[in-house]
């Protein structure tokens, strides 16, 4: 049960993980209708300068904040001098520029930071354990991220409910060509919202940085199932992609968790082992495929599309 | 699937006359036709190594122009195909099975078989949605063919025979260049004859207006279905050849970003052109290649020229022949 337990933390936070990439996704994809498959190339670019600018600093905050910062104008710049050309064209196009966008994105970083990865180290107090349940004790970072994941989601839906701004968002996602009509600097509005986007899938790379190797290509695998979360969650729905973001982090974690098991009660033991860390990479595709077989258009379409 | 008497659809490369479009179809056929022969007076082998590559993936991103650029399915999980025809040719030939008479037609087979349930349960969906389950659909192979702990897991497969074909010998890399060429003529011929018959024509009548095909009668579903899975095995076909050339499989060649390469191929060399994929392929192939020479980081350069060929030309490389947007 306490195994269950940590299991279902450890989804959580891969869930929160996800959603910080994928509220960022769905937004680009909403409002701009462009398929951003660079963006697994600015999560990669927030551990790069959050592992540089930590080491500058000697501080894991002040890299993190700085890291946070350079991410937010380097999607911002990206916008203005790349991405606006593609605003329009055909989804095949977005995938043919953004492509080229993430190969040179691998390759800048390759000359810049060499082909070795990176590591970005906690403060000593992160390191500790909580005991959260009476025997089980859980990595205080990872309670972290949950929680900070938690208020930026917060954050996000005060700032699409409640602003200004989110209101503007609200409407182009429903009548892009409206919104531009009625005086909006529609231009402005776009490259906020990409930058907003960028910051954070930086934000999501930096959180991670400490768990896992900053390495070249980091963002690509994330970047699918991101992309998974929010076609299941309804293209350009923010709150579609939170519960997505949950379904699907504890799918893969407790698939991941439970899967070899569960096939070793049929299987010998290296069969269920390999067949199960096979199925359980599965997982989430597998969610995907069944959701959009029910609903073709994801759990919660946006309205107005 | 038989032609019609009908006059085919006039898509340029049909009108008789030498334009600058045929000119560059027949200039790539021809240096193709003349590789092996460079390459065995300039003593270049390498020469032949990268043009076998290019026609195997020209014969991929030929399928996968049949149905994203002809039939408008834009599949972002194609590079499974060479995978399932790859680790066909590699399982079997592990197993001890090296005839090229069994190898292949399970290549094919296999490929269309995945082809039949993909398609059935994705051309449910559209847009966006169907880029991203032909994705999920793919990634789910890819973790397939990492969990084979038997057959290389992780780490891929060396195959140490190649398919047999009796008298043929594929190890001569001058014969299997010209089987690889001549396989990929006949893939053109086919989807050119698809293209233009009534069942072409049900396929490019459902890319344009789905609502208007279904409202004169058409089962579009069903086509659709039987141009994906034609797609699928053709792609198969080019998976064996690959396994075949490189003497080795591994889970990486159907990574997304090596459908992401096919795409790019169909794209840069022009949708809905008959030849587009294989000028896009070897553009795309030959640009990799002479960059990687030029500078140990050549996807700085690579990259933005993607972005540029998508900015500011429609209709990839065709089309800017051809003057005029395709599609």
């Amino acid at each position: 049960m306490l195994y269950f337990f940590e299991q279902f933390l450890n989804g959580i936070q891969l869930g929160m993980l996800l959603f910080l990439l994928a509220a960022g996704l769905t937004l680009i994809f909403g409002i701009m209708d462009l398929v951003n498959l660079a963006h697994g190339s600015l999560y990669m670019l927030g551990a790069y300068f959050a592992a540089t600018f930590a080491d500058w600093t000697d501080s894991f905050l002040l890299g993190a904040l700085l890291a946070l910062a350079a991410t937010a104008v380097t999607g911002m710049l990206l916008e203005v001098i790349a991405v606006r050309r593609l605003y329009g064209r055909s989804h095949l196009d977005h995938v043919l520029g953004t492509f080229g966008l993430l190969l040179f994105f691998n390759e800048l970083v390759r000359l810049i930071w060499g082909p070795a990865g990176m590591t970005l180290s906690l403060p000593s107090e992160m390191l500790n354990a909580v005991e959260v349940l009476p025997g089980l004790f859980y990595p205080l970072y990872r309670l972290v991220i949950i929680g900070v994941t938690l208020v930026v989601a917060v954050l996000m839906y005060l700032l699409i409910m409640r602003t200004r701004l989110g209101m503007l968002i609200r409407a182009g996602a429903s009548n892009r060509e409206m919104v531009g009509a009625l005086g909006v600097n529609i231009k402005l509005l776009y490259t906020m919202i990409f930058g907003l986007g960028a910051a954070l899938a930086g934000f999501a790379g930096l959180m991670q940085a400490p768990i896992l190797t900053v390495q070249i290509g980091m963002g690509e695998n994330i970047l699918i199932a991101a992309f998974v979360v929010v076609t299941i969650g309804g293209i350009g729905s923010i709150r579609g992609a939170f519960m997505a973001s949950v379904l699907v982090g504890l799918a893969d974690t407790v698939g991941r968790a439970f899967m070899p098991d569960l096939l070793h009660a049929f299987l010998s033991e290296s069969a269920s082992s390999s067949l199960g860390r096979a199925l359980s990479s599965m997982m989430i595709y597998l969610v995907m495929a069944l959701v959009l077989i029910a609903r073709p258009e994801g759990l919660f379409p946006a309205a107005g599309k | 699937m038989s032609p019609t008497t009908k006059p085919p659809v006039k898509t340029g490369w049909s009108m008789g006359i030498v334009t600058p479009r045929i000119g560059l179809n027949i200039a790539a056929i021809a240096t193709l036709a003349i590789v092996p022969a460079y390459a065995a007076l300039t003593g270049n082998a390498f020469a032949l190594t990268l043009f076998t590559r290019v026609v195997i993936l020209a014969l991929a991103a030929l399928s996968l122009n049949l149905i994203m650029g002809f039939g408008g399915m834009v599949s972002f999980g194609h590079a499974a195909y060479l995978g399932i025809g790859g680790y066909a040719v590699g399982i079997l030939a592990k197993e001890g099975v090296n005839s090229g008479f069994v190898q292949w037609p399970i290549a094919i087979g296999a490929a269309a078989l995945y082809a039949l349930v993909v398609g059935a349960l994705s051309l449910r969906t559209r847009g966006v949605y169907f880029i991203m389950i032909t994705l999920a659909f793919a990634q789910m192979i890819y973790y397939v063919a990492i969990g084979l702990d038997r057959y290389g897991g992780d780490d891929g497969l060396t195959i140490y025979h190649r398919s047999a074909f009796g008298l043929i010998d594929l190890s001569n890399r001058t014969i299997f260049y010209y089987l690889c060429f001549g396989l990929l003529l006949v893939g053109i011929y086919l989807v050119w004859r698809i293209v233009n018959s009534r069942f072409g024509m049900v396929i490019q009548g459902a890319r344009s207006n789905e609502r208007r095909m279904r409202a004169i009668g058409f089962p579009t579903f069903r086509y659709r279905l039987v141009c994906f899975v034609i797609a699928g095995a053709m792609c198969g076909l080019a998976g064996a050849l690959l396994a075949n050339h490189t003497d080795f499989i591994s889970p990486a060649m159907m990574h997304w970003t090596r459908s992401g390469d096919l795409i790019v191929m169909v794209v840069l060399g022009g949708m809905q052109a008959l030849f587009g994929p294989l000028i896009g392929a070897l553009t795309f192939l030959v640009l990799e290649e002479g960059l990687s020479r030029l500078t140990e980081y050549s996807n700085l350069i690579l990259g933005p020229l993607l972005l540029i060929v998508a900015i500011s030309i429609h209709g990839g490389i065709d089309g800017l022949i051809a003057g005029r947007r395709s599609g």
